[in-house]
């Protein structure tokens, strides 16, 4: 078995020198069912694909080597711009190898914050995800729907960091700052609806004899092809792999949590669909048990107490020299890992996000790579696209759910 | 599985391939000699009792000043075993290559793409070696540490006639 993953120049090298009897047509980088600055080189025969071949690059930003000239702590605020659909997933994979390169032990509660907030966001890429996919699929009403539920979530985001978006929440150490005193009960009154709202989202589409028509038997992958392609996440559960590096090799304290991990049959669009939808559920439910640990918790704690990594409270720089210095310390140098290169991967809403950092005992990171699900994935598209019409690109594209800044670093 | 049974193996199968082992942190490296590259990958992926049958990330780091220069590391992931194992290669400077694992892996494809394109290792037997983040025309390559960041030398009075000298100004 073969997997070939063509360039651009495969398909429109023949085509210029004119030995081809296929149209070469340019899909993007600006065309809206490419969710972003992607662009698609097309053979095609009538409307049938021949060969697909993915042109990336476009919104590269260099993230990897600026943040060679960033300290540890500054370079938070990059990854936020990489998977911008769900930054505190990127926060949370550099922030993890990070503190394996430290060595710092991360307070209980800061895990559970952490993990309600990652579950949060997984929920609002999935919604995402799910309104541009059916958008994409003329499904207008879904978007609408799924976007009313991830303004709420944004919503909460903002109660914590003070930003929708770009949150830098998940730091070296520990979080930014303590939860508001409304955030739980907020967050109670959102899980309470969200399940119902899941079930909308279901009756809308999947029954649907039209989106069952686009969807089902199009765009599909087997395990091992899902394997060798590197596809990760929902992409890869869908053709009935269970792999979940939240079960698989867990952080943050995943292994103490109930949940499932959905997985499909065919692997096809569809599946992709249910697996996502079944994540969706799980999410809420994992974001219920976090929230009742919370519930249970003392506040206050949000940080490691290694003060030579996270910074000390205001109220002890005022009366206290050494938490001066501390700060001073943090703030002025940074902190320094030893020599050494640690590899840490989370399960972000796409795939696993693999974080790859060197240090050679400075402030600043040697190197810092980060395995990008989306990259990877979307070397698959020419497995799975061609020979079908060119309207299931469509559909295979939004299923595999890519970010194009963190295709593109 | 765990990480002495695999470089038991990898040490029963290729004698000389391991150059070395690090651990950090509970994870072990282990360093191989260019030559056996694909072929330890190759081990570890059929084996029937390992199955690395995924790769999970593949990228380069230029560790400049250091002989080799270049290393390149490979994260395997066995899905029976719920384990994951380091490799690395080392390249020098005056021959930056490296046999590829795209024939094996084929996710290695845009990974070893991205490398060469940043980093400039280039791939031996890899299908297609081309740029993929940089333009096309791009020269160089921008993720090496020598690669010149972009910045404008500052002009004080010492330097300021060198400086001068190499900036385009409107002459009359």
């Amino acid at each position: 078995m073969t997997y070939p993953v063509p360039t651009p120049q495969d398909i429109t090298g023949p085509a210029l020198a004119g030995t081809t009897e296929t149209m070469v047509l340019n899909m993007g980088p600006h065309h809206p069912s490419t969710h972003g600055v992607l662009r698609l080189v097309l053979e095609l025969d009538g409307e049938v694909v021949v060969n697909v071949a993915p042109d990336v690059g476009f919104l590269h930003t260099g993230i990897e080597k600026t943040m060679e000239s960033k300290t540890y702590q500054q370079a938070v605020v990059l990854t936020d711009r990489m998977d911008y659909l769900a930054p505190l997933s990127n926060n949370l994979s550099y922030a993890l190898t990070v503190e394996k390169l430290l060595g710092v032990e991360i307070p209980e509660r800061a895990q559970t914050i952490r993990v309600l907030m990652v579950e949060l966001q997984r929920i609002s890429s999935h919604l995402v995800w799910l309104g541009t996919h059916a958008l994409d699929l003329a499904a207008m009403s879904v978007f609408l729907y799924a976007f009313r539920e991830r303004e709420q979530i944004l919503d909460l985001f903002e109660l914590v960091s003070g930003a929708r978006l770009m949150t830098s929440y998940i730091r070296v150490g520990g979080l930014a700052y303590d939860l508001p005193a409304d955030f739980l009960p907020t967050v109670d009154a959102f899980l309470k609806i969200m399940p119902g709202h899941v079930d909308e989202y279901e009756d809308l589409l999947t029954g649907n004899p039209l989106w069952l028509e686009r969807t089902v038997g199009v765009g599909v992958i087997d395990a091992e092809a899902a394997i060798a392609y590197g596809l990760t996440g929902a992409n890869l559960r869908a053709t009935g792999v269970p792999y979940d590096v939240r079960k698989a090799i867990p952080y943050t304290g995943y292994e103490t949590y109930d949940f499932a991990v959905p997985v499909g049959k065919k692997g096809d669009i569809y599946d992709r669909y249910r697996v996502r939808m079944a994540e969706m559920r799980q999410s809420i439910s994992l974001c219920r048990q976090a929230w009742e640990r919370l519930n249970e918790m003392p506040s206050g704690v949000y940080q490691t107490s290694d003060r030579k990594v996270a910074p000390p409270p205001k109220s002890e720089i005022t009366h206290s020299m050494e938490a001066l210095i501390h700060h001073f310390k943090l703030w002025t140098e940074g902190f320094k890992p030893p020599r050494g290169d640690a590899y840490v991967s989370i399960e972000s809403p796409r795939g696993i996000l693999g974080c790859y950092v060197v240090s050679d005992g400075s402030a600043k990171p040697w190197r810092v790579h980060f395995r990008s699900p989306s990259f990877i994935s979307l070397q698959s598209l020419a497995h799975m696209g061609n020979g079908r019409l060119m309207a299931d690109l469509v559909a295979l594209i939004a299923s595999l759910d890519p970010v194009l800044g963190e295709v593109d670093r | 599985m765990d990480n002495e049974s695999v470089l038991g193996l990898i040490r029963e199968c290729f004698p000389q391939a391991v150059l070395g082992t690090s651990e950090f942190r509970g994870d072990i490296s282990i360093t191989l000699r260019r030559e056996d590259w694909d072929a330890v990958a190759r081990l570890l992926r059929d084996d029937p009792a390992l199955r690395y049958t995924f790769l999970e990330n593949l990228c380069g780091v230029d560790y400049l000043g250091r002989t080799p220069r270049f290393e390149v590391v490979a994260h395997l992931v066995s899905m029976q075993h719920l384990h994951r194992i380091c490799l690395k290669v080392g390249a020098p400077e005056e021959d930056p290559h490296v046999p590829t694992l795209a024939l094996l892996f084929p996710t290695a494809n845009y990974q070893e793409r991205e490398t060469w394109d940043l980093l400039g290792i280039v791939f031996d037997g890899h299908p297609s070696l081309t740029r993929i983040l940089m333009p096309d025309d791009w020269v160089g390559h921008p993720q090496r540490k020598d690669h010149p960041l972009g910045d404008e030398e500052i002009a004080f009075t010492f330097n300021q006639e060198r400086i001068y000298a190499q900036k385009p100004f409107a002459r009359e």
